[in-house]
């Protein structure tokens, strides 16, 4: 990059809305680190050994791009460490939807939510892929590939329990549809500042991204012979803070080790 | 009655009751899935090598399961699966057909002697050159 380019984008960087694009960032990371905990939980109980290590390794991933939006958030927006934003905040600083911290339930509703979550994350990322803050642009085209093998994956274990499979498991999979769907909705739960970060450049907003991922989950669920329920309301809150009662005690869990000792490395 | 221990801290913490009237038994034939082969391929132009096998109910499924499996560590550009009973193999009591192979130092590389040829063409030509 020439120098005048680098002044280019810093100045780009630092006209942006900091606390609009901050709210962004957590909102972000903190459905990938709920949910990637939420996923671990399912390590060493997977259904069959090869889907337990893809999903454990799916867990990971999604922990990892946690970690890299907690380092943007560190290295260029002022925020303290990852490890003490991931395990130094309480339930009301969660930005996550309510949709990521709900119990995983049977393996049919990890499934259903590993699905439309992830569906979401896909496309969110990439829309991210041109967003003016460039850290979230350059960190959205390295994940790519793994986001797309997280939806490969969900979509055909659809298919396959949904379409392919029985009655007993389609109906099972249209069961945590229903139960899915209205905390799938609370996933585009406006942010804070929707309107700075749609002017910034920074991101397209929450309807675009719904709307969007609404087209995409219809074909995938037609294909999985599931309905999509109707008359549904999202459930709301997550964004600003409220939580479900399960949040709770998964952050305590989550931060065991960081409570004992927080310089602790492992 | 007892609690079950487990290994996993998880299992022990839930506090399940051990149920004397339950046995574990074998698990029937036939329980899990098919196997498909996985052929992995570490470099684009490379070949696939054989790498393991894994569960599935379908090729597709396996080809998704495959990916994490084997794909997870190191580099990888691709992956191919193939039904294990679509593999044509030798029965293990036909292995004698192969018995003198060993045997046939002609047929190796190692056992071509055309280096001498070699270093004598070379010497040649330099002597050639040299002219």
């Amino acid at each position: 990059m020439s120098n005048e380019n680098k002044r280019a984008g810093a100045q780009k960087s630092s006209g942006l809305n900091t606390e609009a694009l901050k709210d962004l960032l957590f909102r972000v990371a903190d459905d990938s680190l709920i949910l990637a905990h939420r996923h671990s939980e399912w390590t060493g109980f997977g259904p069959l050994l090869e889907e337990d290590i893809a999903f454990s390794s799916i867990a990971q991933d999604k922990m990892g791009h946690a970690n890299a939006l907690f380092k943007i958030l560190h290295e260029k927006l002022g925020e303290p460490n990852a490890d003490a934003i991931a395990f130094g905040r309480t339930e009301d600083q969660f930005k996550c939807c309510q949709f990521v911290e709900l119990p995983n339930g049977g393996y049919d509703f990890s499934l259903v939510r590993h699905f439309l979550f992830d569906a979401s994350e896909l496309i969110r990322w990439q829309f991210l892929q041109q967003s003016s803050f460039e850290p979230l642009a350059k960190l959205a085209a390295k994940i790519q590939g793994e986001v797309k093998y997280h939806v490969y994956h969900a979509q055909t274990w659809l298919v396959q329990l949904g379409a392919q499979g029985n009655e007993e498991s389609r109906i099972l999979m249209q069961t945590a549809l229903d139960k899915a769907w209205p905390y799938a909705l609370g996933i585009f739960e406006h942010g804070a500042a929707e309107g700075a970060l749609i002017a910034d450049g920074v991101f397209v907003g929450e309807d675009v991204l719904q709307s969007a991922w609404l087209e995409f989950v219809t074909e995938r669920c037609a294909a999985a012979h599931l309905t999509i329920p109707t008359n549904t309301t999202a459930v709301l809150g997550g964004r600003k803070g409220y939580h479900t009662e399960h949040l709770k005690p998964l952050l305590d869990e989550m931060n065991e080790v960081f409570r004992i000792d927080p310089s602790a490395e492992w | 009655m007892a609690i079950i221990v487990s290994l996993d801290p998880r299992v022990t913490r839930l506090q399940i009751q051990a149920d004397p009237e339950i046995t574990s038994e074998p698990k029937p034939d036939l329980d899990q899935f098919q196997t498909y082969e996985v052929f992995h391929q570490a470099k684009s132009g490379a070949h696939h090598t054989h790498v393991g096998c894994v569960h599935a109910p379908n090729a597709e499924m396996a080809l998704v399961l495959a990916k994490e499996t084997y794909g997870r560590r190191g580099q990888t550009t691709n992956i191919w699966v193939v039904d294990t009973g679509a593999i044509l193999t030798m029965r293990a009591e036909d292995s004698d057909v192969f018995e003198t192979t060993p045997d046939k130092k002609y047929r190796e590389v190692s056992a071509y002697m055309v280096r001498n040829k070699v270093e004598d063409y070379k010497k040649r030509q330099q002597l050639g050159t040299k002219k």
